[in-house]
């Protein structure tokens, strides 16, 4: 595919006119998706697509769009041809654009991963055999990911990608369940049937009679996975330089009211150690690392080459939603082992689910429990909690309110499939919060 | 040249299709453009063009897709085949027999009703009316980001079957879009224009029916206001929400739960389950006796209109909750017969990529009998609410709590006091028989939301929610910090 997509991009640049410039960007993937349900297949099959997207630039005027590839010269060549008329006739009505800044060092690259994935429809067969009797529901996905960025300057950067990602719950009755995932590259059977064995022991507790909880305060433990819930919600609005010029930031009380997190926590974009491309769209490499937040102070911004031109500063090749791709949460001092010693009388939580903001500018957030939590008593883990909704503001779960993280930080490869499979990943340990406020 | 694509592809099909119990193919050709101005530039454009198709397999017990954009003999050879190996290789572990369900072999078309469609006006022209609308939400130096955009969404669809089915639809849709945003000190407020509810299968003259042209001022003032506004109260009381709150209010509280996929399971692992088990349908008081919901795919300029969903069934109008009593679930061809109910014609795919699952479509609210000014003067101390802003429910469809843009109190009769981050939290059931009073047809508003997401692999579609404004009884409502 890197080849069709250079070969592509060369027929670009042959058919420009005097004083144009292209950038294009392509997407793509060939991925098996199997969706289980009841410890059954629901639905299997596979997804085979490429997107081209191309920019047309003149002067200070620009226009953009994308073409779904047949991956067969002669027509793709002719759609490309096609989306360049469009586009030049938009020039001809555009203004020029105050904001148009494109990459012009250049700055080629190549990552390409090995192709290790065995056959889908034997990892579900196995799947399905290893989970006789369970009601076992999620979706297996793998396959190649492609991304790539050529210009008229001549860069060119690729990035080649094979990874599985089964994302997964085991249902014991009703809403308890116990979610889990198992992602990589390699896929090992051992472990899927660990990860199997350890659901199952959990569902062991599930089916003890379930605690409902009063609305109040409490002291909670966030998993990894529930923490990520936290993060995805920031990660929407929090980091972008757009977000705070515009003071629609959710950290505004940070940088306007002097508010600050726990000294514990520090935040980066962590590119250098994420799962996506080091190349953005519009052909900027990103840093190694970006520091959004030290030691509970805020730091810097994601910013977008758009952004970058409007307010005057450096772009750090975020995308246009100025959004990490790959955040990373520094770990703390608890042993997670610990956990629960430390809540002494508490909740356990594995999972947050469909948060929202209650008060964006106060980043007060509200979301419920999900899959298996656990009540703790005595420092030990005594019975579920049925769902309860929460409705905090983050500045005091990760500020006054943060008792502490783990030490121990799990590495969460995005499920998300919208479109396209994601290539985001976390990278967070858990953490233990007081007074965490449960309102319904 | 449309035509001429849909002949390419039934060439294709009836070359290509393997003999199978059941085969399938759809094709989508999609255009998706979007103009916006912000702080009076004008943004990128988004031109996007797409088209693939997915075809689908039943045999030896077992379900298959394939899903390309290599529309040539040996792309859709490649499709078929990938569907055919997993159907065979999995059949025995399906969780039906998908062999011996009957799908429908339908021939029909459909086309939305566009009277001013998108391509009459030129891009100069859009642009040009954008930046008006963009310069009147500019009002005071408290605005501190602003925009207008016009979003048109366009999919002609094929859909073919080994049976003889062929169906031809073609959707153009319409989402207009003001956003204005006020700020002071640590404290920031925005207001948009129904925040992406205004979307319907409509041309330009959408703009003039929803009064996009001249709303810009009034948006803008109600920012400064809500900025100056204190915070909205916390107590337990009457609660009127506007049509652009309950589009979110029924999508959320009736849509989702009522979905079958989701009552027979198969969303547990990401959407959610129900609290909807299939013993609670014909019996079950899900709201008050004025609660009265439909599925109606048959008002053309709503948003998710359709004659076929996407298995090939026939879509018509059917009440989905009758004098508050549920009667039917949201569910398409595959899963009535795995649940043995009949239920809707609502399977649904949002692109070539994704197979069809169980969706909403249009699902209403059906007007009762009282002007909006009525609903106020029986109101003594309660709020009215606009604007949906922020959402969150369990994964049953349960707890919730909805946040909008603005409320103003309702004081013995009469709205005062505007207060600003309304919220309000309860549990489904409990708040749909607190419906004391269903607004009038002249105060109905036929809106919806082009961002639904479920599904594995996740999907994002649009379906369309007609309401008029509805009040509700002594709910738990607050405020911002």
């Amino acid at each position: 595919m890197q080849q069709y997509f250079y070969d592509l991009a060369d027929f670009v640049g042959v058919q420009l006119q005097s004083g144009e410039i292209y950038t294009t960007y392509l997407t793509g993937e060939n991925s098996d998706f199997c969706r289980f349900s009841g410890g059954k297949v629901r639905q299997a099959g596979g997804v085979k697509q490429y997107s081209l997207s191309l920019r047309l630039i003149n002067g200070q005027r620009h226009a953009q769009g994308s073409l779904s590839l047949s991956s067969h010269k002669d027509s793709d060549r002719q759609q490309i041809k096609d989306l360049l008329g469009i586009l030049r006739e938009q020039l001809a009505e555009l203004p020029e654009d105050p904001y148009l800044l494109y990459a012009t060092d250049v700055q080629s690259s190549e990552a390409r991963r090995q192709n290790l994935l065995p056959d889908s429809r034997e990892v579900v067969a196995n799947i399905i055999e290893r989970a006789s009797g369970l009601d076992l529901v999620g979706i297996y996905a793998a396959g190649s990911i492609y991304r790539g960025f050529a210009n008229s300057l001549g860069q060119r950067n690729w990035y080649e990608s094979y990874p599985f990602n089964l994302d997964w719950s085991l249902y014991l009755q009703g809403d308890k369940a116990v979610k889990t995932s198992y992602a990589g590259f390699v896929w090992e059977d051992g472990a899927f049937a660990q990860k199997l064995a350890d659901a199952k022991a959990q569902l062991a507790v599930l089916n003890l009679p379930p605690r409902t909880i009063k609305p109040g305060q409490y002291t909670v433990y966030l998993a990894p996975p529930a923490l990520a819930e936290v993060t995805d919600m920031l990660s929407w609005n929090a980091f972008g330089l757009k977000a705070h010029r515009t003071k629609q930031t959710s950290l505004l009380k940070m940088v306007e009211a002097g508010v600050s997190m726990n000294s514990a926590v520090t935040m980066r974009e962590n590119t250098a150690e994420g799962l996506a491309p080091d190349f953005s769209d519009s052909g900027y490499r990103r840093p190694a690392q970006v520091n959004l937040i030290t030691n509970g102070h805020y730091q810097d911004s994601l910013v977008s080459p758009r952004s970058a031109k409007e307010y005057g500063v450096a772009t750090n090749a975020a995308g246009d939603g100025e959004s990490p791709q790959s955040l990373e949460l520094a770990a703390g001092t608890i042993e997670r082992s610990d956990v629960p010693q430390i809540l002494g009388e508490g909740v356990y939580i594995n999972n947050l689910w469909y948060l929202n903001y209650s008060d964006q500018s106060a980043c007060r957030m509200t979301g419920l429990t999900r899959f298996a939590s656990f009540w703790v008593e005595n420092g030990e883990i005594k019975q579920p909690v049925n769902v309860m909704r929460f409705d905090e503001s983050a500045l005091r779960m990760l500020g006054d309110k943060l008792v502490g993280l783990t030490k121990e930080r799990d590495m969460i490869m995005s499920a998300h499939t919208y479109e396209r499979r994601s290539v985001n990943s976390a990278h967070l340990p858990g953490a233990v919060i007081k007074d965490f406020s449960f309102t319904l | 040249m449309q035509q001429a694509q849909f002949a390419h592809i039934k060439k294709l099909f009836q070359e290509t299709v393997p003999t199978v119990d059941f085969a399938s193919l759809r094709y989508h050709r999609d255009c998706d453009d979007l103009v916006a101005v912000r702080q009076d530039v004008l943004e990128p454009l988004r031109t996007n063009r797409d088209q693939g198709v997915m075809v689908t397999v039943h045999h030896r017990g077992g379900i298959g897709y394939g899903a390309t954009s290599e529309l040539t003999p040996s792309g859709l050879r490649e499709a078929f085949a990938r569907a055919v190996a997993w159907a065979e290789r999995l059949g025995s572990v399906a969780v039906t027999d998908f062999s011996k369900i009957d799908m429908p072999h339908k021939r029909g078309e459909f086309k939305s009703p566009v009277r001013e469609p998108w391509d009459g006006l030129s891009l100069r022209s859009k642009v040009e009316m954008l930046s008006d609308a963009s310069r009147r939400l500019k009002r005071g130096s408290s605005i501190v980001d602003w925009s207008a955009d016009l979003w048109h969404l366009r999919s002609d669809r094929l859909y073919l079957t080994n049976g003889g089915g062929e169906i031809y639809q073609s959707f153009d849709r319409l989402v207009p879009s003001l956003s204005v945003t006020a700020n002071k000190g640590s404290e920031t407020v925005t207001r948009t224009f129904g925040h992406m509810a205004v979307c319907r299968q409509q041309g330009f003259e959408l703009l003039a029916e929803t009064g996009f042209n001249t709303a810009s001022e009034q948006l803008a003032e109600e920012a400064l206001e809500l900025l100056a506004a204190p915070n909205c109260p916390s107590a337990q009381m009457d609660l009127l929400l506007a049509p652009d709150q309950m589009v979110l209010q029924i999508h959320e509280s009736i849509g989702h739960p009522l979905e079958l996929d989701r009552i027979l399971g198969d969303e547990r692992n990401y959407a959610g389950t129900s609290f909807v088990t299939m013993d609670m349908f014909g019996r079950y008081q899900y709201g008050s006796p004025l609660l009265n919901v439909t599925f109606d795919p048959s008002r053309p300029e709503q948003a998710a209109s359709y004659a076929f969903d996407d298995e090939g069934s026939p879509a018509e109008l059917q009440y989905i909750i009758k004098d508050g009593i549920l009667l039917r679930p949201l569910g398409g061809t595959i899963s009535q017969a795995r649940a043995d109910y009949d239920g809707v014609a609502s399977a649904r795919a949002d692109s070539w990529r994704r197979p069809a699952i169980d969706r909403m479509s249009n699902l209403n609210v059906e007007p009762g009998t009282v002007f909006f000014e009525d609903m106020i003067e029986g109101v003594e101390r309660g709020i009215y609410m606009q604007t949906n802003c922020s959402w969150s429910i369990d994964d049953s469809r349960n707890k919730f709590q909805f946040g909008c843009e603005r409320a103003q109190l309702i004081e013995n009769g009469k709205l005062t006091k505007v207060v600003k981050k309304p919220n309000y939290r309860g549990i489904s059931s409990n708040f749909w028989r607190s419906l004391k009073s269903v607004g009038h047809l002249s105060n109905m508003e036929v809106l919806g939301t082009p961002y639904c997401g479920k599904g594995e692999p996740n999907q994002a579609i649009t379906v369309g929610h007609a309401s008029p404004p509805c009040l509700f009884a002594n709910v738990d409502v607050f405020g911002g910090e």
